[in-house]
């Protein structure tokens, strides 16, 4: 009998984790809605950290650390991101041997720039477009072991429950199939949640529309703590729109570009006038509240909206098309406009998700045998995560987690695949239950307008500024929303890949989540990082330098506090006025 | 004072699994600035109505990063394959008038799940046939990548961003169900693989795999690939200098006879 484990997710961490387990000898079985190339991670653009310091500015791993403790508001636990600092200079020559295709400078080394919240060129890139390049090097790698027979892909299936013994340890997953529908199970001695984020519960967001956040909330359901779920980054600088709001890279800062809108007829460099040590470039929370504060309490929004310029025009033109082509192009090609002449116009979106799964430092969640890694678990961003270290720490909790779930894995008495089939059959017939139940809803409700109900509310009510009524309300609200959902209306009747059915799945566990985000942030009276509250506008450390524990229970989340480890670095109080 | 609500036509080709007949159907909806075809298809589902007023089901199709960089949504629209997130509606109505019904159509070369959904694994086969990678010792650490000419980088960035979205594929007389051609994208990744310092390592083995069965000598040169790519990859350039790399080869393989 051989070990065997199951990855959810091809993203980054997914894959990452995928080889980390191949090169340890435990074959995969890899679950991806998408083909794994489609993943989310080729929307991340900027870039990824790491100190390499080869631009004479004397950079180091400490400056990295500090940068991002100290980004984060204080809320990460330390030792965890010590160790991704540490190890970023080396995973990033291990992509670069791998082959991704990084911009570089005149002496053929890996170039760097200046990214938000820093003030050292650390940000290693490729183009505007390092997201695409770095999953791209992943998926050829994890093609490689497919083609030598050590990964089995599982491309345009659903994860639908981790299988729990009765001890409470994990031993493998229950999975449905997005054409035929089968659900089926997949026996496993490790399943490692590796899916992301969850955008798609605030309706637009810069995600992708698979970044529900469903898996993780079904592990949350089923007893997996979920940690910091409040602390969501805004982006402040993506496009408008009706379908997504696109992200526009903060590298277009960190290449000159200049926040600006009109006050008294004449341009108003807001965010270098109220932050001159770092101007453009202050922590993505910190630039998402000033151009909120622009246009909604001062009403100096272009043309009277929500919208403010992010200008690149004053730049060479060569230059941006070397180092930002991918997004100038994604603007031209939805806007219309070419940004190398005229300013974009941009306002803030709901981007990326520091909180998630809870995991112990080797990503093993509170249940054993199940691990979380990349954005869908909570571990290194702390309140507010800095850019171009999201493509880091989803490889980096990979090249974690792989090595940690083999060395579960070594150390269990038992196979799963010894195990009697009884167990899988029970979680089998569960959910074959509940896809019946789903397919037979026949209330009057279209499960997609629901959903559009529930971005709105959430959007309003638990976004850039919360207010304790707001979210008292939204909770209220939520819990309404999920009686709807049993009187929605199942609106395709066709048995074969039935993509309702699986969202309308996914949509009560976007409720429970949006639960979870909700009373997180209400219960945190303090403003930290993303975080903001105008009624406790200071950051209370006494109180809250504390990590948010959710447990599911019938009745609604249960919540705990946890004590952050801050060995490493003493808090100071964060601030970007002035130089530091 | 409300303006006359304008509505804009949308004519689909369905089917409701692979073994069944495809038929068309048409659907309306009301016209709102910006729309693109994937968010007007997000609009159907919302009420899936067809034009006719009877009750359908949504229509199924592929979509993830709505912003041209994940390749899901492919489809053909107005004849012309292309990804739908970026077929923005206002252009297509400024072309075709707002009459025109826009038509929208599975990828005709890759088995259809349903509706507009398609299976485009083969695609990513033929990239493991070709061994589209570069065979590394490990993923852990051992120091510093090689040393990489920007120039020649800058030019394999342009191929690096290939979504394997299909539209080359589509759109290839060569590439179809009677041959194994493996179609125009697959090169382009062979010519950036031989362009690396470490892939070029392997270059030999990667021309040998395009040399046999269904390799580069079946490419009809019908150029249509290059018209498609939504990512203006330059597919015909790849192949010629391939061309060029397996006739050298073959020549160095006489004189080792």
């Amino acid at each position: 009998m051989n070990p065997k484990a199951v990855v959810v997710g091809g993203g980054l961490a997914g894959l990452m984790s995928t080889i980390k387990l191949v090169e340890r000898g435990i074959a995969v079985d890899l679950i991806s809605l998408v083909p794994v190339k489609r993943s989310h991670s080729v929307c991340a653009q900027g870039g990824i950290n790491a100190a390499l310091n080869t631009k004479g500015e004397g950079d180091s791993v400490d400056q990295h650390f500090y940068d991002t403790i100290y980004g984060g508001d204080f809320l990460a636990s330390q030792p965890p991101v010590r160790g991704m600092v540490d190890a970023a200079p080396e995973l990033i020559y291990t992509f670069d041997r791998m082959g991704a295709n990084f911009t570089r400078t005149e002496e053929g080394l890996l170039d760097l720039r200046l990214f938000g919240g820093v003030k050292k060129r650390r940000t290693v890139f490729a183009g505007a477009t390092t997201g695409q390049q770095l999953e791209y090097t992943l998926d050829e790698q994890v093609r490689r072991h497919e083609d030598s027979g050590k990964v089995t892909k599982y491309e345009g299936w659903e994860f639908l429950k981790a299988v729990i013994d009765g001890e409470g340890v994990c031993r493998g997953c229950i999975a449905q199939n997005l054409a035929t529908m089968e659900i089926r199970v997949f026996r496993a001695d490790v399943v490692i949640i590796a899916t992301g984020g969850a955008g798609v519960i605030y309706g637009k967001s810069t995600n992708s529309s698979i970044n529900t956040g469903s898996a993780a909330s079904i592990v949350y359901q089923q007893g997996a703590a979920y940690a910091n779920a409040e602390f969501i980054q805004i982006h402040p600088t993506a496009m408008l729109g009706d379908d997504k709001t696109r992200l526009m890279s903060e590298s277009a800062r960190g290449e000159g570009g200049r926040v600006w809108t009109y006050k008294d007829g004449k341009p108003w460099y807001f965010l270098e006038e109220m932050y001159p040590g770092y101007g453009n470039l202050v922590p993505r929370d910190i630039a998402s509240r000033a151009i909120h504060k622009v246009c909604v309490e001062m009403g100096l929004g272009i043309d009277g909206k929500n919208q403010v310029y992010l200008d690149l025009s004053h730049l060479d033109k060569d230059f941006l098309e070397r180092r930002l082509g991918g997004i100038i192009e994604i603007y031209e090609k939805f806007h219309g406009d070419d940004p190398k002449k005229v300013p974009m116009k941009i306002y803030p979106g709901i981007h990326y998700f520091m909180g998630g799964v809870h995991v112990n430092w080797h990503h093993m969640t509170s249940i054993p045998g199940l691990f979380a890694a990349g954005e869908c678990d909570y571990m290194y961003h702390g309140a507010n995560r800095l850019g171009a270290n999201s493509l880091l720490s989803a490889a980096y909790s990979g090249t974690v987690c792989g090595p940690a779930a083999a060395d579960y894995i070594a150390g269990l008495g038992k196979l799963a695949a010894e195990e009697d089939g009884s167990l899988y059959e029970t979680y089998r017939q569960k959910e074959v239950a509940y896809d019946d139940y789903v397919r037979k809803l026949n209330g009057d409700e279209n499960p997609f307008v629901l959903h559009q109900e529930m971005g709105e509310l959430m959007t309003r009510n638990v976004g850039i500024v919360r207010y304790n009524k707001d979210l008292t309300a939204a909770d209220g609200e939520l819990q309404r929303f999920m009686e709807r959902w049993h009187r929605l209306a199942m609106v395709d009747s066709n048995v074969y890949s039935n993509q309702t059915v699986m969202f309308v799945k996914q949509l009560k566990n976007m409720m429970e989540l949006a639960r979870v985000i909700t009373i997180s942030a209400l219960n945190r009276d303090e403003s930290r990082g993303a975080h903001y509250k105008p009624e406790f506008p200071e950051r209370n450390d006494k109180d809250y330098l504390k990590t948010t524990k959710a447990f599911y229970t019938a009745d609604g989340p249960r919540f705990e506090w946890e004590e952050v480890n801050t060995s490493l670095l003493e808090p100071v109080k964060r601030t970007y006025g002035g130089s530091k | 004072m409300r303006n006359e609500e304008k509505y804009i036509t949308f004519k689909i080709k369905r089917r409701d699994k692979p073994e069944s007949t495809p038929y068309w159907e048409e659907f309306r909806i009301p016209y709102k600035p910006n729309m693109n075809v994937v968010s007007s298809l997000m609009e159907i589902r919302k009420n899936p109505v067809n034009a006719s007023g009877h009750k359908v089901n949504p229509v199924v199709f592929e979509c993830n990063c709505y912003e041209e960089v994940c390749g899901a949504c492919t489809m053909i629209i107005n004849g012309t394959p292309r990804q739908a997130c970026s077929a923005l509606i206002d252009e297509i109505i400024g072309k075709h008038g707002m009459e025109r019904p826009i038509t929208l159509q599975p990828l005709t070369k890759f088995p259809v799940i349903r509706d507009l959904m398609v299976d485009r694994q083969i695609m990513f086969d033929y990239l493991k046939k070709v061994k589209a990678w570069i065979p590394v010792d490990g993923s852990f650490g051992l120091g510093r990548g090689p040393r990489y000419d920007e120039r020649k980088r800058s030019a394999a960035y342009q191929i690096s961003r290939c979504m394997t979205c299909g539209c080359c594929a589509e759109a290839c007389p060569s590439f179809n169900e009677r041959s194994d051609f493996m179609g125009p994208h697959v090169f382009s990744q062979v010519k950036m693989f031989n362009m690396h310092p470490l892939g070029l390592m392997q270059k030999e083995d990667r021309l040998k795999a395009i040399m046999s069965h269904g390799g580069i000598q079946d490419c009809g040169n019908a150029q249509n690939c290059v018209r498609v790519c939504p990512k203006s990859i330059p597919l015909t350039r790849s192949i010629a200098e391939l061309n060029l790399d397996v006739n050298l080869l073959a020549i160095k393989r006489i004189f080792k006879w």
